[in-house]
């Protein structure tokens, strides 16, 4: 087991070298990468249910926690700090993946899938029609906290937002495999290929998702705390429906089959809209859409799936 | 006479117009080797549903060690000490047959961990020695969706083992499997029981093995119980003989 994992695990930590070091010498790298470190723990989560064969389609309601978490600190009491609005985002986040599991995990696939959806769009609704109180569409400004009491200017900020999201990013990308391996892991494994058997093996199926699907909040919260970091700001439109659809695309580009392919697939994601969306306006969409429709076709497992089908045909050709 | 472990009272059941139990009463006895026999749609796997809490019946009452467990759920009943075996194996087909025997054991420990890796859990050199049990032990590291359907069979009866069950419910255990296999199968896997001091009920199709293997008979016909008795006497009725047995 492993040893199966041994090269990608390696491909991770040269990922993570990569956005430690490249930001240093293009700055405008700094904030893309911040960015797609904070939406793959968002799409760890998703891979984490995918490997109980579940696909949450209202995530984006743990995301829109975690980052009005931090908008409503700011706006109601204010003086904010990156620890402090990380841990508001992961306890609300959390309490909230409880509340909502209790109910969810009784479902299983489209009917997981649609409770999901109900249950992110009820939240969308709220953030949308209680304007009094959010702003409605136009959000909340997040302005820039400080870390543990330090401030910095706009251009030390976005590389210490940067180290921040990437420290996180390392913790759960490790974090994600440990458990995925623990009996926990290999449980929530076993709720996709034989649910009736765990079951009578003694386990609560439902317990075994539950755990799973609060891991999967927590993590979509401090994602979502994240971005509203970095973009300073929060809009209902981090729960919408595409959001939620956003983070499942990235989780199915580069792979549920591993953690590292949240990673995978959030950097190229991202990279894509960073470029395309500059040089060819608002073709980002089809290029992504394309580039999905080959993933599917011919890569099913995702853009590390492509390296262990290499692999596999080494090892076959001897 | 042994102990009384699983009792059923008056179990009927059925399913629109078909009657899968109709007025079912059956002791069964700690350390026997209770079979089953009956022709298809009689009711036998029906009779394990229900003593597993896979199904509830319409009337009457399952008790196991004298606790009452109609209708309650299959995972309660298998913490009780009921396991099962099944006639189409259910694995974990994408994990490896020994991580399929660890889920097992984490589930019979009970509060399973996040943090600690599956592999590193003590119960590992027992679940070898039970896949060594039913022959299996060089597949532990296979994934179970590689291996044949007679491993697997093997592997669903080596699960239900892991559970350190009182009573072992199997359907059809050797089904699927080799005929020329099946009684070296047997023959392991009813010195297993002995020696894990495991009390089994299964279903069977083969005379020849009824008849070498149970301690005790069942005849199921149309949700009834038709008779009981040893093997001796019941393959002995020439109503059984014409109805079950085809002869």
């Amino acid at each position: 087991m492993a040893g199966r994992f041994k090269p990608i695990t390696m491909a991770a930590v040269v990922f993570f070298l990569v956005a430690a070091v490249a930001p240093l010498f293009v700055p405008s790298w700094a904030t893309l990468f911040a960015l797609i470190l904070a939406k793959s723990i968002v799409v760890l989560g998703i891979i984490l249910l995918l490997q109980a064969g579940q696909v949450s389609f209202g995530h984006a309601m743990f995301f829109v926690t975690g980052a009005y978490s931090a908008a409503f600190w700011g706006k109601y009491v204010g003086g904010g700090d990156i620890v402090l609005y990380l841990v508001l985002g992961a306890v609300s986040s959390t309490v909230f993946g409880l509340i909502v599991g209790l109910f969810v995990v009784r479902y299983r696939e489209i009917f997981f899938g649609m409770l999901n959806l109900a249950f992110s769009m009820v939240l969308w609704s709220l953030l949308e029609k209680m304007f009094h109180y959010t702003n409605g569409a136009d959000g909340i400004r997040v302005a820039r906290p400080g870390l543990l009491g330090l401030a910095f200017t706009p251009e030390t900020f976005q590389y210490v937002i940067l180290y921040v999201s990437l420290l996180i990013a390392i913790a759960a990308f490790f974090g994600v495999q440990r458990y995925l391996d623990s009996p926990l892991g290999h449980m929530l494994r076993a709720i996709k290929s034989n649910e009736t058997r765990l079951e009578y093996l003694g386990t609560s199926a439902r317990r075994v998702l539950l755990v799973g699907y609060v891991i999967s909040a927590f993590l979509g919260g401090i994602g979502g705390t994240l971005v509203a970091i970095i973009q300073q700001i929060a809009t209902p439109e981090f729960g919408y429906w595409t959001k939620s659809g956003e983070f499942v695309f990235i989780a199915i580009l580069g792979g549920g089959a591993h953690a590292f392919g949240a990673f995978a697939g959030a950097a190229m994601f991202e990279v894509v809209r960073f470029y395309a969306a500059a040089q060819l306006a608002n073709a980002w969409q089809l290029i992504l859409g394309v580039v999905l429709i080959v993933i599917i076709l011919y890569a099913p497992n995702g853009l590390i799936g492509l390296r262990q089908r290499d692999n596999r045909s080494k090892e076959g050709g001897h | 006479m042994a102990n009384v472990l699983l009792s059923a009272k008056g179990i009927k059941i059925r399913f629109g117009g078909v009657i899968a139990a109709d007025g079912i009463d059956l002791d069964v006895h700690e350390g026997e080797n209770l079979a089953i026999i009956g022709p298809n749609g009689a009711g036998k796997t029906t009779f394990l549903n229900i003593s597993t809490g896979y199904l509830r019946p319409q009337a009457g009452s399952v008790s196991f060690l004298g606790r009452d467990i109609t209708a309650q759920l299959p995972r309660t009943i298998t913490k009780l000490g009921i396991a099962r075996a099944f006639q189409i194996p259910q694995l974990f087909l994408d994990q490896t047959v020994m991580e399929n025997m660890l889920i097992a054991a984490a589930s019979l420990r009970g509060h399973p961990s996040g943090l600690k890796a599956l592999s590193s859990l003590p119960e590992r050199p027992e679940m070898e020695r039970l896949l060594d049990l039913v022959g299996v032990k060089e597949y532990a590291e296979r994934k179970a969706r590689e291996l044949p359907e007679g491993q697997r069979k093997l592997i669903d009866i080596a699960l239900a083992l892991a559970l350190k069950p009182k009573l072992l419910l199997m359907d059809e255990p050797t089904s699927g499997v080799a005929s020329s296999e099946k009684f070296g199968i047997m023959d392991i896997l009813i010195t297993a029981l002995a020696k894990e001091k495991v009390t089994s009920v299964f279903v069977e199709h083969d005379m020849d093995m009824v008849e070498r293997y149970a301690s005790r008979v069942a005849v199921w016909s149309m949700g009834k119980i038709q008779k009981v008795g040893t093997p001796a006497e019941v393959l002995a009725d020439p109503k059984v003989r014409e109805h079950v047995i085809g002869i």
